[in-house]
């Protein structure tokens, strides 16, 4: 997974059918530091992450599907599956 | 996903069965304030994207499931057409 945090988000009504219902927020990859790593992505929320928040991104199909939707098989390659409280690390 | 501006389009007859009818996109991946990032790529339209449309795509194996039970080879397909970008202290991307 990735850490990241949520700058924002985006409103789509035409798209695939998979998506309705999931939030499509914009997420900044991170470094454990928090500095800003690579380019924003799009990633859905499945735990109510909020903007602002450090969050775990999964960008495995497979994973983000089931987390985002409850079953695989859609179109969906990032999927917010946790909010951080802390990270802990030795640098 | 990534956000992407669709610049264009490609027509190819002499093509893998599958991708018959489907249509072919220029896309240039933009940034959540509408610059570009990155090059252009090809993608597949599943959702009725059209030309100077702001939309998001879909990367690697996930790219071919809005098509099942066709088995379509994509591996960058359009899913959604973005209405709006909301970027905490900046503009919209629209």
């Amino acid at each position: 997974m990735i850490l990241a945090r949520v700058i924002g988000n985006v409103v789509a009504t035409q798209k695939n059918e998979r998506y309705h219902g999931a939030r499509i927020m914009i997420v900044q990859p991170i470094n454990l530091d928090g500095s800003d790593r690579g380019d924003p992505i799009l990633a859905l929320d499945a735990v109510d992450a909020g903007e602002g928040d450090r969050v775990l991104v999964v960008q495995e199909g497979w994973s983000a599907s089931v987390a985002a939707t409850g079953r695989p098989g859609a179109a969906i390659d990032a999927t917010i599956v946790g909010v951080v409280d802390t990270i802990d690390y030795e640098s | 996903m990534r956000l992407a501006r669709v610049i264009g389009r490609v027509v190819a007859t002499a093509k893998n069965d599958a991708l018959v009818g489907r249509k072919l996109l220029c896309i240039q991946p933009i940034t959540s304030d509408g610059q570009p990032i990155g090059k252009p790529l090809i993608a597949v339209d599943s959702i009725g994207a059209g030309a100077g449309e702001i939309v998001f795509w879909c990367r690697g194996r996930e790219a071919s499931y809005p098509f099942l039970p066709d088995v379509v080879p994509s591996d960058c397909t359009i899913v959604g057409i973005v209405d709006e970008v909301h970027v905490r202290g900046r503009g919209r991307a629209r």
